[in-house]
């Protein structure tokens, strides 16, 4: 049927999408070199991929998003520690706690405007910080989590210092997650969100319940969030304030912002691009790095404004 | 007669200004009804209080005898009080065909699957053809909807309301800014809408309501002035004075 066929569109895969998956997977045969800084690439692409979730499919802007990618950090740390030294257990955990806390926050962000959403997402995330600041007996406090001994990935293999199995362990989560993330954007349920981010009143007068639709996609992309934030937390064995501070939350709306928020592979294109951009600015003079970020910035705000919100057509 | 659409002294404030003023209105099952009034008469916050986006000062809204004054507008979408946008309000760059099947899949119960993707229903897309040809849609389904002629995304919005299978259908101004070319396509779609759907018609163009509607209420300052059958209000002069001399359409 032809009105069928023309529905299911938008999720055919295509052949460039193959080969960015095929390359990423391709990477792990790479000499020892390399594989901390993919390691990182691919943890950026899923906690921005979560955040577009959000943003691009939902239109709900956060700046504290790091929330829940430190709540995923430091449950997955706790985990490492005092249950199960099993990383895949950690990570399951790590991503149903920080689902459940999408799930209550949730609540704050369906009202108000985006300056409100902006505020609270924000507020949110400072909480939280505190929160792991004060509770130092647990968390370390300023000195990190420390005395993580992650176990081997599937009882086998062992986390390397060149950061191959992390790299590994980290793309097929993020593989997996993907795969997930795109089956449900192109799902019926995705449609109702395409339709809520458009217009929310129209999309109420088709019948479409906007609230619940909302509570679902935020608390999804919280556990993505907290899926990256355990995958840091295993692969470097180590959790510190930073997994939840402001910085990180900036990080990766700037990440998805460079990527194009809508489309899936914005995280994912923009966590490359981010993070090669630090690598090899950071290289010359670490210090100053963020200032050719920021005219980069600027630089793609002025020229590329309209690839902010693109989405794949066609 | 039944009513299907009913309000019991609806009265909506802002601060000090009264904009809905103790409306008791009665839609009847089947109804051509329409609803006019000059501008500023609050016909608009008359329509936002009966789709619930916003809540009333007081008084009820009762569909088919069950109170719905508190419920969401989504979910009075689902019990079938329906509502289409003077200004259009529709998704410009999703097509016809993703913008209509998001109101059948939610009327079928299936807008919350994350399963199964888009078009794996084959019931979807056959509901979908079918509103389309009885909206003369079919050629442009798959077009970006806002490539659309006008005339076009205004059929598209009566379709759209069409898909969530009304039992009461509100069309605010249906054809404003249709030009004269496509208005026929538009008020044949209107006039072949299925008789036990009662519409009710909020509009300005006079041609358009006394051609249409079998009743006719006419609102002022927030209160129901009079309401009687197209003859009995064209020839109330308390009406003419307020309302038909003003507009000059006769």
């Amino acid at each position: 049927m032809s009105a069928n066929a023309s529905l299911v569109r938008r999720a055919r895969w295509r052949w460039p999408e193959a080969l960015v998956w095929v390359i990423a997977f391709g990477l792990l045969f790479l000499p020892p070199g390399k594989h901390l800084l993919l390691n990182e690439i691919a943890i950026l692409a899923l906690f921005a991929l979560s955040l577009d979730l959000i943003l691009g499919y939902a239109g709900i802007i956060s700046l504290g998003h790091a929330a829940f990618f430190g709540l995923g950090a430091y449950a997955a740390g706790l985990m490492c520690k005092h249950v199960t030294p099993d990383p895949l257990a950690g990570l399951v955990v790590a991503t149903l706690l920080a689902a459940m806390m999408g799930l209550l926050t949730s609540l704050l962000v369906l009202r108000g405007s985006d300056l409100t959403r902006l505020m609270v997402t924000l507020g949110v995330a400072l909480v939280l910080h505190e929160i792991a600041n004060a509770l130092s007996r647990w968390t370390g406090g300023a000195d990190g989590l420390q005395g993580m001994v992650v176990g081997p990935l599937l009882g086998r293999f062992d986390f390397d210092l060149y950061g191959r199995t992390a790299y590994a362990y980290s793309l097929t989560a993020l593989f997996i997650l993907f795969l997930a993330a795109r089956r449900i954007v192109h799902s019926l349920f995705g449609l109702s969100l395409m339709a809520i981010r458009r217009n929310r009143l129209r999309a109420a007068a088709l019948g479409v319940p906007v609230n619940r639709r909302l509570v679902a996609v935020y608390a999804l992309s919280a556990a993505y969030a907290g899926a990256a934030g355990a995958l840091l937390a295993q692969t470097t064995a180590y959790v510190s304030l930073e997994v939840l501070e402001f910085g990180r939350s900036a990080d990766v709306l700037l990440a998805l912002i460079i990527g194009g928020a809508g489309w899936l592979y914005g995280g994912l294109a923009g966590a490359v691009i981010f993070k090669v951009l630090q690598d090899t600015l950071s290289a010359g003079a670490p210090q100053f790095w963020m200032f050719w970020m920021g005219l980069f910035l600027v630089v793609l705000a002025l020229v590329g404004r309209d690839r902010l919100f693109r989405l794949v057509r066609r | 007669m039944s009513a299907v659409l009913e309000t019991l002294g609806l009265g909506k404030r802002f601060g000090g200004i009264v904009a809905t003023d103790n409306v008791s209105f009665r839609l009847e099952r089947g109804a051509r009804h329409a609803l006019i009034g000059p501008n500023g008469a609050g016909k608009t916050t008359f329509v936002n209080l009966l789709t619930g986006v916003l809540p009333p000062s007081s008084g009820r809204v009762l569909l088919a005898g069950e109170d719905i004054t508190r419920l969401k507008p989504e979910a009075r979408v689902r019990r079938g009080l329906v509502r289409t946008f003077q200004i259009n309000q529709l998704f410009a760059d999703l097509t016809p065909l993703e913008t209509l099947s998001i109101a059948v899949d939610e009327r079928l119960g299936q807008g919350a699957d994350w399963r199964r993707r888009v078009g794996a229903h084959a019931d979807v897309p056959r509901e979908v053809a079918a509103v389309a040809e009885r909206f003369g849609l079919s050629d442009v389904l798959d077009a970006r909807t806002d490539t659309l002629p006008y005339g076009k995304q205004r059929l598209l919005e009566i379709a759209v309301a069409f898909a969530c299978a009304p039992q009461v259908l509100l069309l605010d101004e249906p054809a404003a800014g249709v030009p004269e070319s496509e208005r026929r396509g538009i008020l044949e779609a209107i006039a072949a809408l299925p008789s036990e759907v009662a519409v009710l018609l909020i509009e300005h163009d006079m041609d358009l309501v006394f051609h249409f509607a079998t009743r006719i209420s006419v609102l002022v300052d927030g209160a129901l002035f009079a309401e009687g059958d197209p003859a009995t209000i064209a020839a109330d002069p308390k009406v003419r004075a307020v309302y038909l001399g003003e507009g000059g359409h006769g």
